[in-house]
């Protein structure tokens, strides 16, 4: 393997994580406050297609990033209602989310189909560019990925310092509690809920508009999905997560690697990886059951309300 | 109106479906006073609380805070006031530290620098005489400590009126001697303090005013001091009922359940590891076996009913080794068990009480080679209905639907009704009323003289001393000698209770620690 | 002023009630919608779900889409009632159309409806051997079976379409990713030549009716219902809640995986890229709305199948995207989750006394 391979296998290990460690991030963010939002999937490609929309449209991709968040957190306060203020399933409603939104997108993208968009363009940052494979590697990416690791930071910084970050795991781990203590429970809720959906809006703006500049149907395959299992993955931990996305991120890509060399796999042979990789990641976890839940939010997926 | 009264209620009403909660209720605090808020379980107390806590509101009347008018928009508001409670349940997280905890009850500027409060909750708990480390995770203290970081928190900011809910009956009664005496420096300074128990005695050795309610009314003010304890009972549970119970002792004959050497290290982080533990249930006989909760009580009852599995140690009953028998096979033998938590264990919330009647007892011919004979399951349920006189719409309503003593009646009904040879049965009348206790308790006994051998497990040392033949307790996954209820006095179950027992467990139970 | 409070029990009227309000405002959501894509929201409405069913050939090719959604659903049920979250069906029901598709073109000659038998055969343990590695990963590994059976479906699509872009390709086909025409004598038999409904809309009402008494009477269904309800409950009466998982996933991996095979083996009579237009995810929809009640399901797999022909209908007619089906599918479910809340809440209106006039004084 030459230099110029590894370099072009770092690069778009770090493209392929970045959609994961968006989603992920807010979820994460989403299940700290103790809402499972299986919904993402569905998120995502509401997201891909309002940003690619916008973007034709618009010719602004900056307003197109800022339509698909917009979106993202539109789907987002929709499952807020039903799982938050309704006290519904949070299984089923994410799963409701998931089906619309798998629905809605292939509807408002039917027009859209196989159209062609100059996607984002990389923005080399100076000087620390030009260095040689890791200029290349960390310092050519389009913006978002950039945005990504602020994002990243932010986050990190929420539950390691804030107050606020501690309210979230407070209002996670036992709401009653929290709720009696004179937190306001379901306004956390929403804003976590929302900031999940922003998060995942980005994700897809980023898949529609600068990973693959284009849109169709289903083009998230399941990133949304995979992102849940990282948050188990990362048992809740920020800077687990960036490296389990990155981890996937490689999984994703290994076609790459296996290019020009004598093992040939078909490539829905090849496709399958990322799944597989998730279901084995999913069964390694399990040997390690009581770290993950003791690091699991107590009450996720618990409906709450409180009484008047 | 005294200058220096805090608070006054005036008319509050809370009504919920179906039942009023607090019905025109009138309540008064003076400054530096401990006032004790009676009551049996479900007269309203801790609806009360709750809305002087503005956890919820009134659907009418107000309240007075030093003489003004107040309306109480949540728990912050409260605190901003002067207003501190301490949930029965505490309304504490157990991933936080003790100081992180305390933080999240304080307003933002207060619990800015971490170090400064770590101090000063060092600083305030040791003034009180309720030492507490702030780095410690929440989830590693005794329910004792876990009390303190939530009276901690409201010491921390400047408090007039400290509420507490039922704050004894997670102590042992060395650990209550200590609060009372925390509570009684706080009142001398100045706080006054409301205390809700239906506990008399502690009422008559703490407080010196008090009201009682029943059914949501106030039936009296007083001062404690002055009134006899007979007389405040009557307040509570009024004119109709029985106030006090005698139950006649038992020897118990042979050895019927007979359990030796138990280990177990729970798998939840957060539950207790049982180390060689003994223990004998004679036929005829009730053995109590006191605690506070989270010492060893879940994981005891989970061996012996067979939703654990024991690292090592036997079990046997009446000779029989069953200690590698699932639940339902154990039944079979005889066993029959009574869970602490009724909805959600002991019983399925959302299905109905025929469906409820059927879950632990499918094995005295309710099936038949795989399918449910419905009719007999039906009639099972009647009958638990009308013999233990379980109110409800009728036996296809849901178990949610039940008030807590009602459920209770059901499930020790539908235990006891399978004639087990042994039963275990876990807090049988926590939040019960009075008149369902008694049928409790009775039933308990009619068991044991047919010849059952009970084990029952409780917070409630009143309730043990009345209906064992034999007690002991359980501290810390180890289990105290076990000696006949008459030689053992209060103090020294207390000392039990706290671990101040030797092992490995002396055949002479008299033998006392100190 | 108007309050939500909770119920003291359940409603049950609020239970049936439910699923038709959902319905209704899903009607009139759709209204709304044609609206604003142009058109006579009476019109659309008519040709999507009225429409299709105006002839027997109509009524005829629901029941071919009946049939697929409700072996799925009525698997989905023993699942769900389980509380154990399956979301396999639409990988399981692709296991069994493509192990269905392998045998049937081992009996490309055959002229015995016989050899039929080992081709069901071979699907429906397709999707059972599928469900078999879900079951596996929970009980064996407590791994989440929400995300095992999604990441089972992705990878089961891409075995799908390597079969038919591989091996399973037709030779003679002119290089389209599609299998050979499977052997007439192999096909389900149909019950008129003049329409294609055929006996796979029978596999379907005899599972429906033997899940049914399975729930309602056995202890087997008992026990599922209570570990679904309440896991505590369940392990309190010594319920083995892994030997309950394996019986739930299997069953229903083993009737999606019919449900698979009866496709190829109907309808298409090869297999194509294409063999499900989601059944198995709208299976979940058809579960919910149908209160995981038999006659429930019954009706609500009548109307995602219909959402399925009118998405057709729209598109030839009107020429509006098919992907309305899914958008209406998706709608449905929302609405019924949200309408759901009255089950255990209701609204009342109540006067505030006295403290709202305090409150107010003292402002």
């Amino acid at each position: 393997m030459d230099i110029d391979l590894i370099t072009n296998i770092l690069y778009a290990t770090i493209r392929t994580g970045t959609p994961l460690i968006l989603i992920a991030l807010g979820e994460m963010v989403c299940e700290k406050s103790g809402v499972l939002n299986l919904g993402q999937e569905g998120m995502l490609l509401v997201g891909a297609v309002i940003g690619f929309i916008a973007a034709t449209v618009t010719g602004n991709l900056f307003i197109a990033v800022w339509f698909a968040i917009f979106a993202g957190m539109l789907m987002a306060l929709l499952f807020g209602f039903l799982a938050i203020s309704l006290a519904s399933n949070q299984v089923a409603t994410g799963l409701a989310l998931t089906i619309f939104g798998t629905g809605l997108s292939a509807f408002l993208g039917s027009n859209y189909v196989g159209i062609g968009l100059d996607g984002m363009q990389p923005l080399a940052i100076p000087l620390l560019s030009d260095l040689p494979v890791i200029g290349k590697v960390l310092f050519q990416h389009d913006p978002l990925v950039y945005v990504a690791l602020t994002l990243f930071a932010l986050v990190f910084w929420l539950f390691k310092y804030s107050r606020l970050g501690l309210k979230i795991r407070a209002v996670g781990e036992n709401p009653e509690a929290a709720n009696a203590i004179g937190i306001n429970v379901q306004l956390l809720r929403y804003a976590a809920v929302l900031f999940g959906g922003a998060m995942t809006g980005l994700a897809g703006a980023y898949l529609s508009l600068a990973y693959t500049p284009m849109w169709s149907e289903g083009m998230s395959a399941g990133r949304g999905w995979i992102a849940l299992a990282l948050v188990v993955f990362a048992s809740w931990k920020a800077e687990r997560i960036l490296l389990g996305a990155y981890l996937f991120g490689f999984a994703s890509i290994l076609h790459l690697v296996l290019q020009g060399t004598r093992f040939e796999v078909p490539p829905n042979i090849m496709a399958m990886l990322p799944y597989v990789a998730t279901i084995v990641v999913l069964v390694w976890l399990s040997s390690d059951a009581v770290k993950t839940r003791l690091s699991a939010p107590k009450s996720i997926g618990r409906p709450y309300r409180p009484m008047s | 109106m005294s200058s220096s009264e805090r608070l006054h209620l005036q008319g509050i009403t809370k009504a919920y479906p179906g039942c009023i909660a607090n019905d025109a209720v009138e309540l008064r605090v003076n400054s530096g006073e401990i006032h004790a808020l009676l009551g049996e379980n479900g007269a309203g107390k801790s609806t009360l609380m709750k809305i002087i806590y503005g956890v919820i509101a009134p659907d009418a009347g107000q309240l007075l805070w030093h003489g003004q008018p107040q309306v109480i928009s949540g728990p912050s508001h409260a605190r901003q006031l002067g207003i501190g409670m301490v949930f029965q349940h505490f309304s504490l997280f157990e991933t936080l530290t003790v100081a992180e905890n305390i933080a999240l009850g304080l307003p933002a500027d207060q619990a800015k620098d971490m170090a400064a409060l770590e101090a000063r909750i060092r600083e305030v708990s040791e003034h009180y005489g309720m030492a507490l480390d702030p780095k410690r995770l929440v989830y590693t203290l005794s329910v004792g400590e876990q009390q303190r970081v939530e009276i901690v928190r409201c010491l921390l900011q400047d408090i007039e009126l400290l509420i507490l809910d039922e704050p004894t009956s997670v102590l042992t009664p060395q650990e209550v001697q200590q609060l009372f005496r925390t509570l009684k420096t706080l009142a001398s300074e100045g706080c006054s303090i409301l205390f809700i128990s239906h506990k008399l005695d502690e009422v008559v050795e703490l407080c010196n005013a008090a009201t009682v309610l029943r059914h949501g009314q106030v039936t009296g003010h007083c001062n404690p001091q002055h009134t006899t304890s007979g007389e405040l009972a009557r307040m509570m549970v009024g004119d109709d009922t029985p106030l006090s119970e005698n139950y006649s002792k038992a020897q118990g004959t042979r050895v019927a359940l007979d359990a030796k050497d138990l280990c177990y290290q729970p798998e939840d982080p957060f539950g207790v590891r049982l180390e060689q533990l003994a223990l004998q249930v004679k036929a005829g006989e009730i053995l109590g076996i006191a605690g506070v909760a989270g010492n060893g009580q879940d994981e005891l009852m989970g061996l012996l009913s067979g939703e654990e599995r024991q690292d090592s140690g036997s079990i046997q009953l009446n000779g029989t080794a069953i200690e590698h028998l699932s639940p339902d096979q154990r039944r079979q033998l005889g066993f029959a068990f009574v869970p602490e938590e009724r909805l959600g264990r002991g019983a399925v919330p959302d299905m109905s009480l025929v469906d409820n009647a059927l879950l632990s007892a499918s094995h005295t011919g309710l099936k038949r080679k795989g399918w449910i004979r419905y009719p007999a399951v039906r009639q099972f349920a009647r009958h638990i209905i009308d013999r233990y006189n379980v109110k409800c719409a009728d036996e296809d309503a849901q178990a949610k639907s039940l008030s807590g003593g009602n459920l209770q009646k059901f499930i020790i009904g539908r235990e006891i009704e399978q004639q087990p040879k042994f039963l275990v049965c876990s807090h049988p009348t926590w939040g019960v009323d009075i008149g369902a206790a008694i049928l409790i308790r009775h039933s308990l006994i009619h068991l044991r003289d047919q010849g059952a051998a009970i084990l029952v497990i409780s917070e409630d040392i009143d309730e043990l001393y009345q209906i064992s033949d034999r007690i002991g307790a359980i501290c810390d996954g180890r289990l105290s000698p076990i000696a006949p209820t008459q030689s053992v006095s209060i103090e020294q179950l207390g000392q039990w209770m706290a671990g101040q027992f030797s092992d490995p467990q002396p055949q002479q139970p008299e033998v006392s620690h100190a | 002023m108007l309050k939500l409070e909770k119920r003291p029990s359940d409603s049950r009227l609020m239970a049936y009630l439910s699923p038709l309000i959902a319905i209704l405002l899903t009607l009139l959501c759709g209204g709304i919608l044609f609206v604003f894509l142009g058109h006579d929201p009476f019109a659309a409405l008519h040709t999507f779900f009225i429409a299709p069913l105006t002839s027997v050939y109509g009524w005829t090719e629901l029941g071919i889409k009946v049939a697929p959604l409700l072996l799925c659903a009525m698997g989905l049920t023993l699942c769900f009632r389980a509380k154990i979250w399956n979301i396999g069906a639409e990988g399981q029901f692709i296991m069994g159309a493509l192990g269905g598709s392998i045998a049937a073109l081992q009996f490309l000659d055959a002229d015995s409806r016989w050899a039929l038998v080992p081709i069901l055969l071979a699907g429906t343990l397709s999707g059972l051997g599928w469900a078999a590695l879900a079951a596996w990963l929970k009980t064996r590994f407590n791994a989440n079976e929400i995300l095992t059976t999604i990441m089972l479906n992705y990878v089961a699509l891409n075995a799908l379409l390597y079969g038919v872009h591989g091996p399973l390709k037709d030779p003679e086909g002119f290089n389209f990713p599609e299998s050979a025409l499977f052997a007439d004598a192999t096909l389900l038999p149909v019950f008129s030549d003049d329409y294609r409904l055929n006996i796979s809309i029978l596999f379907a009402l005899l599972a429906m009716v033997a899940i049914w008494t399975l729930m309602a009477r056995s202890w087997v269904g008992y026990q599922i219902r209570v570990l679904g309800e309440d896991a505590k409950a369940a392990r309190y009466a010594g319920f083995k809640d892994k030997q309950l998982t394996w019986f739930a996933l299997l069953a229903c991996g083993a009737l999606a995986g019919l449900a698979g095979v009866s496709e190829v083996t109907g309808p298409l009579g090869q297999l194509v890229p294409q063999v499900s237009p989601g059944y198995g995810y709208a299976a979940i929809i058809v579960v919910f709305l149908g209160r995981m009640q038999p006659l429930g399901i019954l009706f609500a797999s009548m109307l995602l199948a219909l959402t399925y022909m009118g998405g057709e209908m729209v598109q030839m007619e009107m020429t509006l995207p098919k992907s309305l089906t899914g958008l209406f599918q998706g709608m449905l479910l929302f609405f019924l989750l949200a309408t759901d809340f009255l089950i255990a809440y209701r609204l009342v209106w109540r006067r505030q006394p006295a403290s709202h006039s305090t409150t107010a004084s003292q402002a």
